[in-house]
C-alpha cells in the first residue's frame, strides 16, 4: 500500500494475464512502439518528394493566424468567409491565438453565421413560392 | 455529389454540392465507401468548436477508392483502395519529418496550434471531410495508404483515427508491466485505449464510464474491470480504495470536452462554452493516478481555457502526455495486430447508417441511443 514501500500485489501474474488476454505483452518492449521516442528525425520516412511542398494557388484572400510567417503552401478551401459573419471572421484573425479575443469572435460569428444562413434560407423559400 | 452539411448547432442535413477539384498538384479526390462518426464530431455538431462555418462537410474517418489524382502524385492511382489518416500532412515540415505528423506546419493557415484534419472547423485548416459522397485528400503521396487485401473495410476506416488514437494514448502513458492503468470513458478510443494497454503489458486495466452498456463492452472487448462513476459519491476515493489507497500507475483520459460528472464543468464548459470543455475527466484523472504517475490525455478539447486542476499535477509530480495521435505511424504495427488477430476493431461497430439517413445517426450517437458504440457512414447505400 502507499503508507510502505512494496507496490500492491496484483491479482493475476503475468503468465496469467498472457495466457487469459490474446496479444498480452506484444508491446512490452518499448522499441515495438511506434510512437516511442515521440521524436524521430527521418526527413523519408513519410514518402515526401520535396523539401518544400509547392503552392496551391491562393483564388482569393484568404484569412490566416498571425502567428504564421506566410500562407501555409496548403489550406482547405471550403466556405470562404462571407456576410456579417465572415467580416467578424476576418477581424478576429487579427488576433493571435494566444488572445482570448481570437477565440471568442470567432465562436460568436460562428452563431451570426447560422442566424445568417437560416435568414437566407427563408429568403430563398419565399422567392422560389 | 450528396454530402453531409452542418447548419449551425444541432443542425445538419444532406445536401447537394459540387464535386472538389484537384487545387494542388499532390492532391487526389477520392470516392468515399466507408466513413464514420466520431466521438469529437459531436463537439462540432454542438457547437463547441470555434471557427466552424455553415456550409462544412464533417467527417475525418474515411476510407474510398481514388477516383482522380494531381499531377504530381507517385504512389497512388485511379481505383486504389485506400485508407486515408485523419491528419491532413505534408511529410516534410520540422513537425513531420520528426514523425509528429498531427502536428504539420504546412497546412493549416488557420492556426499554428494544431495541425490539418479533415472536416474539422476552419480552426483546423478549412477542409471538407470524408462524410460525402467524394473528399479532395491534399499530400496523396505522403497521407493515404492502399488497403492491404486481406484487411476488411470495417477494420480499415477504424484505423483511420479510432484505434489508432486508443492505441496512442495507452502508449503516451509509458506504461510498464504490472502497471495498473484506468481508462475515464469507454467509448471507442477508451475501448481501444483500455484493450492496448494489455498489449504493453500492464497487470489491471480499470474503465470509468457511466452508460452501463459501455461498460458492458469494456469488460467483454476490452477484458477490463468497470466502475459506473453516477453509483459512487466520488470515483477518485474509490479509485483510492481499490488502489489500496495508492491510486493508479497511468491514467487515461479519453472523454474531453463534453465530460460529464460535475454540473458545474458541464454547464460552463460543454452547455454555455465559458470554458474550452468540461475537462471533468482529465481532473479526476489527475486525481486517480498515483504520486510521480503518468496523465495520458486522449480527450479533444477546444483551443480556449479550461479550468484544469494544475496544482495537483503540479504537486504530485505528474507526467502529463498529450497529442492528436499520429495516425500513419501506428499503422505498420496495428496491421501486424490485427493480422495476428490481437486486435479486431470492427467488434464496436453498432450503427451502419446510409448517408442520407446521417442526421440519425448524429441524433443516436450523441443521445447515447440504441446503446451506440461507433456509427459507420454508409454513402453509396442510399
Amino acid at each position: 500500500m502507499a503508507y510502505t514501500a512494496e507496490k500492491p500485489r496484483l491479482a493475476e501474474t503475468s503468465e496469467q494475464l498472457r495466457a487469459r488476454i490474446p496479444g498480452w505483452g506484444v508491446d512490452l518492449d518499448p522499441k515495438d512502439r511506434p510512437s516511442v521516442p515521440r521524436e524521430r528525425f527521418d526527413p523519408t520516412m513519410s514518402g515526401a518528394h520535396w523539401d518544400f511542398p509547392e503552392r496551391q494557388p491562393e483564388h482569393e484572400p484568404r484569412e490566416r493566424s498571425n502567428e504564421h510567417k506566410f500562407l501555409t503552401p496548403v489550406f482547405g478551401t471550403a466556405c470562404p468567409p462571407r456576410g456579417v459573419s465572415g467580416m467578424m471572421r476576418r477581424y478576429a484573425y487579427n488576433y493571435s491565438e494566444a488572445r482570448s479575443a481570437h477565440w471568442l469572435i470567432l465562436m460568436v460569428a460562428d452563431r451570426v453565421d447560422a442566424l445568417e444562413s437560416r435568414l437566407r434560407s427563408r429568403v430563398t423559400s419565399a422567392r422560389s413560392r | 455529389m450528396r454530402a453531409m452539411v452542418y447548419r449551425g448547432p444541432y443542425k445538419i442535413r444532406v445536401e447537394e454540392k459540387d464535386l472538389p477539384p484537384i487545387e494542388h498538384p499532390n492532391d487526389a479526390i477520392v470516392r468515399v465507401t466507408l466513413a464514420a462518426i466520431c466521438g469529437s464530431d459531436l463537439h462540432l455538431y454542438h457547437g463547441m468548436v470555434p471557427d466552424t462555418r455553415v456550409g462544412t462537410t464533417f467527417g475525418h474517418e474515411f476510407i474510398g477508392v481514388v477516383e482522380t489524382v494531381g499531377s504530381s502524385v507517385q504512389n497512388l492511382k485511379t481505383g486504389d483502395r485506400v485508407m486515408v489518416p485523419f491528419n491532413v500532412f505534408c511529410g516534410s515540415c520540422f513537425f513531420c519529418a520528426r514523425g509528429l505528423y498531427s502536428n504539420c506546419h504546412n497546412v493549416n493557415p488557420n492556426a499554428t496550434a494544431v495541425g490539418g484534419i479533415y472536416g474539422y472547423s476552419h480552426t483546423c485548416g478549412g477542409y471538407d471531410g470524408g462524410q460525402s459522397e467524394f473528399v479532395r485528400v491534399p499530400f496523396a503521396d505522403v497521407g493515404p495508404t492502399i488497403i492491404p487485401d486481406w484487411m476488411d473495410d470495417e477494420d480499415a476506416v477504424l484505423l483511420t483515427d479510432a484505434l489508432a488514437t486508443g492505441y496512442f494514448g495507452a502508449q503516451l502513458g509509458d506504461i510498464v508491466e504490472g502497471d495498473v492503468v484506468v481508462v475515464f470513458g469507454a467509448g471507442p478510443v477508451g475501448l481501444f485505449a483500455a484493450k492496448s494497454a494489455w498489449l504493453m503489458g500492464a497487470g489491471r486495466v480499470i474503465v470509468i464510464d457511466h452508460l452501463e452498456y459501455r461498460l458492458d463492452k469494456a469488460q467483454t472487448f476490452a477484458h477490463a474491470e468497470t466502475y459506473d462513476f453516477s453509483a459512487y459519491d466520488d470515483i477518485v476515493v474509490h479509485m483510492k480504495k481499490i488502489t489500496d489507497h495508492l491510486g493508479a500507475d497511468v491514467a487515461i483520459d479519453a472523454v474531453g470536452a463534453e465530460a460529464e460528472g460535475s454540473f458545474l464543468q458541464h454547464l460552463t464548459g460543454a452547455k454555455l462554452k465559458m470554458q474550452a470543455g468540461s475537462p471533468v475527466a482529465l481532473n479526476w484523472a489527475i486525481d486517480s493516478v498515483r504520486k510521480g504517475g503518468t496523465v495520458s490525455v486522449m480527450g479533444a478539447y477546444g483551443p480556449m481555457f479550461s479550468a484544469v486542476k494544475f496544482g495537483d499535477a503540479v504537486n504530485k509530480g505528474l507526467t502529463l502526455r498529450m497529442n492528436q495521435c499520429p495516425v500513419k505511424r501506428q499503422w505498420p504495427r496495428l496491421f501486424e495486430h490485427i493480422r495476428n488477430g490481437y486486435l479486431k476493431p470492427s467488434e464496436i461497430v453498432t450503427h451502419r447508417i446510409p448517408l442520407e439517413d446521417i442526421a440519425d445517426g448524429y441524433r443516436i450517437f450523441s443521445g447515447k441511443l440504441e446503446n451506440c458504440i461507433k456509427p459507420l457512414i454508409v454513402p453509396n447505400a442510399a
